[in-house]
């Protein structure tokens, strides 16, 4: 009795668990997207915003951690803090007081640096209205099946964003770009996750489908800063992206984390402004959209159940050998014919030589007769006693011919008449 | 007096002459200075392409072999038939697909050809007598009690442009050629869509255009797997050597790529262009561990850390800096000596045949597995040269699978010869070339309508005369694709395609586009207060003095009058 109970515990367990790996698999395809990208843009200069990098490097880390490659990552920052005369540690850019995390490192791959940051490069970015000139690094290579991540970080108002202290990027602008990208089927779903003062205007005026946006403040309100730190001197990161990095530090390649998990990240206790979040133009359900679904890269992949034999290919190759060898044959040949042609003074026409070679190959097999530093020219019919013969010794030259002659003749009949 | 009046009169003119001259000369001066230029655009030709009614025509030649007619239906046979089929798929896309089926018995030497002992040898002879043009199909109708197939077979489809289709039992005795053709109409359509073109290809096609609900899982598998339509495309084969210690590899790159990959490329070169590169990675590992399996004493890797093998090694591939074409990578992977041999298992933990996998819209990984040529006391390193048939034979089905070849299960009965010394049959080249067109066709209708309908609403862009050209070259290629599709020319509508889509992306993605003239209405103003209102003011403030006084006179006048 205990035996059978146990075994049939064991069994629903055996199919409970085999269903799990069906689902796994069937998961793989229900996102629609076949690879990522990510662009991240940090917009502010000066050593003051130190925070601004800080935050985008660490968003940077993580989605390298999770799989991303720097093939498929635009970075762009403003200033470049690691290297600037005020930072008592250069080469390094720390996101935690106390020097505790080095988000700079010696892999940071920064594709638009310095004064290259501009409203006008970011929305070529976007739009893919690059000058041809353009190396593969600094475009965003996306089609229909993408997602794509996009982060901004900086100082911004109702409406825009400040760039580079000279600039704005409007929220009107942003729509257009993004509206231009679906047009183009330039992604399959984006996040926009943007973090500065009054965020959520920015993306008020989206109207794009497959758009999921969050923001670090609603319209009115601050964004603040975590933490200085004593020893550099300058805000280290804000509250908002400190606060998404350690939910993304638990998150691995393989978590099933989904969006809704990311909508709880910073409070209002914690954050102090009210992050806000827009999914209404979002087709899926948030709740089934993974975090790895935009942050992290977690390729398709089928098992390859057919081969192609390519064991008859090695014949065909030998015959193509057996065609040269041939050829060669009929070359040496030639020459002697030549020689002895010229040592009894008689003269061979090379212009009027010409090979055919009879059989079902494929004819654009390249080959060539030289004889006397002269290539012979070769013809797929020719006439030779009366008839007409084809490289593949079939009548249709012959026939065509008889007609024509025949077709004469009768012309000439009629004309009688 | 005298002065004062003349000094008013002159005030007065010098305010109604500063008037005249801002508006007859400054007004227009201003509006032609500050006018966008914009080049004409075909808008009304773009709105009819918009409005989508394709029509693909496909050309079938049904040859009857002796026995399958009487000698009095001989007579009647030879005729032609016509059959359109529509479809519509949305409210601005329609589909016709005419088949022109030309019905006719068989030559002398069509018979000898069909008297061969086996289907793959009748094939092999019926193509040295005729090349159907591309796009077309000969079907031979055989008897039933003809031996070329085997029982349960009624269909072969040979490695050009030919198929072999045996006639029903039931048309045995004493039946028109009208009841003939009504019976063979719906297998010769089933063989249609297996060889030229299905209605579900079609719409997979448009895709882009349309974006219709998936029917089922595979059906979403097989429309990401492919790459999209593009002029071109890098393939790369990287070997990787995580113990070169152990191993020392060599590899025929060259000679393989030149025998086996590069006639596949020559006959897909209507499709694209290809460029070809290879490297080999040392010390490169996959980022997931093996499992030992000791029931098979051989190192496993299951499907689920498939997934996280790719990204690791994605890093240290290179890639063409240069173009933006998409890429296809081959990765040939030789595990190292303490991890050999490596066996990749599938789903029920079956061994997979090829040991290869491949990953939708990136390319292909086969692990190799070298333990074999070698004896465990061996001098290390070891010399190995790897066979590349077998290397290539996988890459090759690899390849198939990532440009669209679509290597669909056949139906239920139908015999498929394997594909020629290519690797591609010419029927598999027709379907992509069909749905190639018909991709494309679609892309750059939908790229020019974008385009003409953003710089509708947005006034302020710019457009050059180059941007122009390009729509209007576009537009004609556009229109010549569709004519050629209707006609039933593949290869000339796939050039037209081509040239169409390669002048709208280039007209789309034009630098000179970019929106940044966006200015909310309160900076405009912003703009030109400062400048015109200290103007304006006086030169008003005069005008209405001007009409007062004027009016005061004649107020005057008239009381005088009275």
């Amino acid at each position: 009795m205990k035996i059978l109970t146990f075994f049939s515990l064991f069994s629903t367990f055996l199919s409970a668990n085999s269903i799990n790996v069906e689902e796994n698999a069937g998961q793989f395809f229900s996102s629609g997207h076949t690879n990522n990208w990510a662009v991240l843009v940090c917009t502010s200069r000066f050593w003051f915003n130190y925070r601004h990098v800080a935050n985008t490097l660490s968003v940077y880390r993580s989605v390298k951690r999770l799989g991303i490659p720097d093939s498929h990552i635009v970075l762009m920052l403003a200033d470049d803090m690691a290297c600037n005369h005020r930072n008592p540690k250069p080469a390094t850019v720390f996101s935690h007081k106390n020097m505790e995390l080095n988000v700079y490192g010696d892999d940071v791959e920064v594709d638009y640096r310095g004064y290259e940051v501009t409203v006008e490069n970011f929305l070529r970015v976007l739009t893919g209205r690059l000058p041809p000139s353009t190396p593969r690094s600094k475009r965003l290579l996306s089609d229909d099946r993408s997602n794509i991540l996009i982060y901004l970080t900086g100082h911004g108002g109702n409406g825009f964003l400040k760039f580079q202290d000279s600039e704005e990027i409007s929220n009107v602008e942003l729509a257009d770009a993004f509206e231009q990208m679906w047009q183009k089927r330039r992604y399959n779903e984006l996040l926009f996750i943007i973090d500065t003062c009054q965020g959520a205007s920015m993306y008020e005026r989206f109207y794009s489908p497959n758009l999921m946006a969050l923001a670090s403040s609603q319209v009115g309100e601050d964004s603040l800063s975590h933490q200085p730190d004593l020893a550099i001197g300058v805000h280290l990161m804000d509250r908002y992206t400190f606060y998404l990095l350690e939910f993304l530090e638990d998150i691995h390649p393989a978590s099933k984390a989904n969006m809704k998990d990311l909508f709880k990240v910073c409070p209002k206790s914690q954050c102090v402004s009210t992050p806000g979040h827009r999914t209404d133009l979002f087709l899926r359900d948030p709740g089934s959209a993974l975090i790895t679904d935009f942050f992290g890269s977690v390729r398709k992949v089928e098992i390859t159940m057919e081969t192609i034999n390519l064991t008859d290919l090695i014949k065909e190759a030998e015959q193509k050998d057996n065609v040269q060898q041939m050829l060669e044959m009929v070359t040496n040949e030639m020459n002697i014919l030549k020689l002895w042609f010229d040592s009894n003074k008689l003269s061979l026409n090379l212009n009027k030589t010409k090979f055919m070679i009879f059989g079902n190959h494929t004819t654009n097999i390249d080959v060539k007769i030289v004889i006397d530093n002269k290539t012979i020219e070769r013809v797929y019919e020719s006439k030779f006693l009366g008839v007409v013969l084809d490289h593949k010794l079939c009548w249709k030259p012959h026939i065509k011919y008889l007609c024509m002659k025949m077709a004469r003749s009768i012309g000439i009949l009629s004309k009688t008449r | 007096m005298a002065t004062s009046e003349v000094e008013r009169r002159r005030g007065q003119l010098a305010a109604l002459s500063i008037a005249a001259v801002v508006i007859m000369v400054g007004v227009p001066l201003w509006w032609r200075t500050t006018e966008t230029y914009r080049a004409w655009l075909p808008v009304s030709q773009i709105n009819e392409l918009a409005n989508m009614q394709l029509q693909l025509s496909a050309d079938v030649e049904v040859v009857f072999a002796r026995g399958t007619v009487t000698p009095e239906q001989q007579k009647k046979v030879p005729l032609t038939q016509t059959q359109d089929e529509e479809h519509t798929v949305d409210e601005n896309t329609a589909l016709r697909y005419r088949y022109e089926i030309r019905y006719r018995t068989a030559t002398i030497m069509e018979e000898d050809a069909l008297d061969q002992p086996t289907a793959a040898e009748a094939d092999l002879s019926l193509h040295t007598l005729s090349e159907s043009p591309c796009g077309s199909l000969v079907v031979y109708v055989i008897p039933e009690s003809s031996s070329l197939l085997p029982e349960d077979m009624d269909v072969y489809i040979g490695q050009r442009r030919t198929a072999l289709l045996r006639i029903g039992a039931q048309m045995r005795v004493g039946r028109t050629v009208e009841q003939l053709l009504a019976h063979l109409e719906p297998r010769i359509k089933q063989v249609l869509q297996v060889m030229s073109f299905s209605h579900t290809d079609i719409t997979a096609a448009l895709s882009d255009r349309v974006r219709l609900s998936p029917g089922n899982k595979e059906s979403i598998a097989d429309s990401m797997r492919a790459f999209k339509s593009s002029p071109g495309y890098e393939i790369t084969f990287s070997l990787l050597n995580p113990d070169p210690k152990s191993h020392r590899l060599h590899w025929d790159i060259e000679g393989a790529v030149q025998t086996y990959i590069q006639p596949l490329l020559t006959k897909l070169a209507p499709v694209a262009n290809f460029s070809l590169d290879s490297q080999t990675l040392y010390y490169a590992m996959l980022g997931v561990n093996p499992r030992f399996d000791s029931s098979s004493s051989a190192y496993t890797l299951n499907s689920d850390s498939l997934a996280h093998v790719i990204n690791p090694v994605e890093a240290r591939l290179g890639s063409n800096a240069a173009s933006s074409n998409p890429v296809l990578n081959f990765l040939l992977y030789v595990p190292d000596a303490h991890h050999s041999p490596l066996y990749i298992h599938d789903n029920k933990k079956q061994e997979v045949p090829s040991n290869a996998f491949h990953s939708p819209r990136w390319g292909g990984i086969m692990v190799y597995n070298v333990n074999g040529f070698y004896r465990p006391e061996a001098v290390l390193p070891v010399d190995i040269n790897i066979n590349m048939a077998k290397v290539m034979g996988v890459f090759l089905a690899q390849l198939r699978l990532l440009l669209g070849v679509q290597s669909s299960t056949a139906p239920p009965g139908f015999l498929m010869a394997p594909c020629g010394s290519t690797g591609l049959a010419d029927w598999e080249l027709d379907r992509l070339m069909w749905s190639r067109s018909v991709e494309n066709v679609a892309t750059a209708t939908t790229t020019i309508t974008s385009l003409a309908q953003l710089l509708d609403q947005i006034g302020n862009i710019v457009i050059n005369d180059n941007i122009a050209e390009q729509v209007s070259s576009a537009v004609t290629s556009l229109q010549l694709a569709v004519a050629e599709l209707e006609a039933g020319n593949l290869g000339f509508a796939l050039q037209y395609s081509k040239e169409a889509i390669m002048a709208s992306e280039r007209a789309f993605f034009d630098p000179s586009l970019l929106h940044l003239l966006y200015f909310p209405d309160d900076q405009k103003f912003a703009i030109y207060i400062p400048l015109f209102l200290p103007m304006c003011v006086p030169i008003l403030l005069s005008l209405l003095k001007i009409v007062s006084e004027a009016r005061q006179k004649r107020r005057e006048k008239q009381a005088k009058k009275d």
